[in-house]
């Protein structure tokens, strides 16, 4: 191998690792809705991909209607967290009055996804559509490496706000009460935690994260369709158990392996592979670590 | 300070209590006493509002609780300690304690909360770091009770705080419920142990499947031969 291939592929390599990186945050940030609500309802809300979804197109729509890019990505994250409250309110706080059984809210989050997923379809059609790459401040140059900045800006963004909910859960009170919902939901409202509250801001976190990964991702990949939600749901819930799902953390990590993997399984295996490596590193995980990467031992709600 | 007047709740179709009455004075130790199932716990439950009752008022202070969410009711100034403990598994002693002052926003007197409890459980204070879980279970005790004396309830409900736990702690339990009372603290109390809940108590009630058979003053009901039989073991 003469010295210049050489070169090459190690551009290609450390190229495809950024690439990677930047996904697999912005896989982490949905990730983390995942785990999120997990955590308070070991509930799997699989209507995540389809918020995630709805938020790309709120911010098309607003976009569309000149309030500017970031207003309309700000209002596209207020309107994805309410519509994670929404579903909550309407179809799961339902089921938790009655003490119906876990897999009846599971249904119900996938017959949800299946409603939004539709309704997008119905009001957007179910084209691709383009969408402005407002991040995009061309190649940055480090030595002789070049990288996209887009890539660099998805991955200090996603970190950022990662950071930020861990501060909120770790060091504030309302974190506190969050987590102290998390491990016994009675003896929480015992100590005059509104429950149900915290169980919406839960959502509205999980919605709101997700509509950030949504404008990153559509910046990135610039288009948008009703269906989108689908795959990167999926890669992104396989993220968040693979790094073991309510711990925080392993979502970030579970979201780089994926990213990661599926950026060099699309270049050195081939792009028809990068929707199954995610899932085959999963399982070969979940044989090893049935609980995920960090997961904790007793899942069991007492 | 608080009156429960014809309380009926059902458990899908058991009925778990049907018609209690009971009232408590401000500054009284009041202990239900019963065998398992008789709805000692339902009624506690019912009162903070963890169970919904189908007829029948709860009133303290004049405010009407009946089926009011558990978090408005704390607000009021009623506390309970649950059965079981119910820590916070995860979340360390200090974090508990911290819980348990979740309705107060006044930093000084949350202060003041931190240091009668830890005066009450010196155990509490070596162990602030820990995490509940790893506590044995009369630390765990002595946690939930100050985690409900945190908010500085004016009632505070204590649900077998003796629970499982050895002979010398089970003394020490009640010396602290007794010293609570003596700080100002009306206290409604179940337990298993009856002659010991007796003992500490101004007034008591017999409850047998989910209606009240007895009540009176503490003394009297222990030297009546029907609770002594069932109930002292004598």
């Amino acid at each position: 191998m003469s010295g210049l291939t050489r070169n090459c592929v190690a551009r290609v390599i450390i190229q495809q690792l950024f690439n990677g990186l930047a996904l697999g945050m912005a896989y982490a940030l949905i990730a983390v809705g995942y785990s999120l609500v997990f955590g308070i309802l070991r509930l799997i809300n699989f209507s995540h991909g389809s918020i995630y979804a709805f938020s790309a197109h709120m911010a098309l729509l607003f976009i569309g209607m000149q309030f500017g890019v970031i207003p309309a990505i700000a209002m596209s994250i207020v309107l994805t967290g309410l519509l994670g409250v929404i579903i909550d309110k309407t179809a799961l706080e339902p089921l938790r009055k009655k003490n119906s059984i876990p897999m009846a809210a599971l249904i119900t989050t996938i017959g949800m996804s299946n409603i939004i997923q539709n309704l997008l379809m119905i009001f957007f059609n179910t084209e691709r559509k383009p969408f402005p790459a407002f991040f995009d401040f061309g190649m940055i140059k480090l030595g002789n490496l070049q990288i996209n900045s887009t890539q660099v800006v998805m991955c200090i963004v996603s970190l950022a706000l990662l950071i930020l909910l861990t501060l909120i859960i770790n060091k504030t009170k309302l974190g506190l009460s969050m987590r102290a919902t998390e491990q016994n939901a009675k003896a929480a409202s015992l100590m005059g935690i509104n429950t149900n509250f915290i169980i919406s801001f839960t959502f509205f976190m999980g919605g709101a994260s997700a509509a950030i990964a949504g404008a990153l991702i559509s910046g990135y990949y610039q288009i948008v369709y009703p269906g989108m939600g689908f795959m990167v749901g999926l890669k992104a819930f396989a993220a968040a158990v693979l790094g073991g799902i309510g711990v925080l953390y392993g979502s970030v990590v579970g979201g780089l392996v994926v990213g990661v993997s599926e950026s060099f399984a699309a270049t050195f295996i081939g792009s028809s592979y990068r929707d199954s490596i995610a899932f085959i590193i999963l399982i070969l995980v979940l044989i090893l670590r049935p609980t995920g990467l960090f997961g904790k031992k007793d899942i069991k709600k007492v | 300070m608080l009156k429960v007047s014809g309380l009926n709740t059902y458990y899908g179709h058991i009925h778990a209590l049907k018609g209690i009455d009971l009232e408590i004075k401000k500054g009284e130790i009041v202990s239900l006493i019963g065998s398992n199932g008789a709805g000692k716990s339902t009624t506690l439950g019912s009162i903070a509002g963890l169970v919904r009752s189908q007829s029948g008022t709860v009133t303290f202070l004049d405010n009407d609780i009946t089926n009011m969410p558990p978090h408005n009711i704390v607000k009021l100034g009623i506390s309970l300690s649950p059965e079981g403990r119910e820590v916070f598994p995860a979340l360390t002693v200090h974090e508990n304690l911290k819980l348990g002052a979740y309705i107060k926003n006044d930093k000084r007197s949350i202060a003041d909360s931190y240091e009668r409890v830890y005066e009450l459980f010196p155990r509490l204070k070596e162990r602030i770091k820990q995490t509940a879980g790893t506590l044995s279970g009369g630390e765990q005790q002595m946690l939930a009770i100050g985690r409900a004396l945190m908010s500085e309830p004016q009632l505070l409900m204590l649900d077998e705080p003796s629970l499982g736990l050895a002979p010398n702690l089970v003394l020490l339990v009640f010396e602290l419920i007794e010293s609570i009372n003596k700080q100002g603290t009306t206290i409604l109390l179940i337990e298993q142990n009856a002659s010991m809940a007796l003992s500490i108590s101004h007034r008591a009630y017999v409850l047998e499947t989910g209606k009240i058979t007895m009540e009176g003053l503490a003394k009297d009901l222990a030297d009546d031969p029907r609770v002594r039989k069932a109930y002292l073991g004598a």
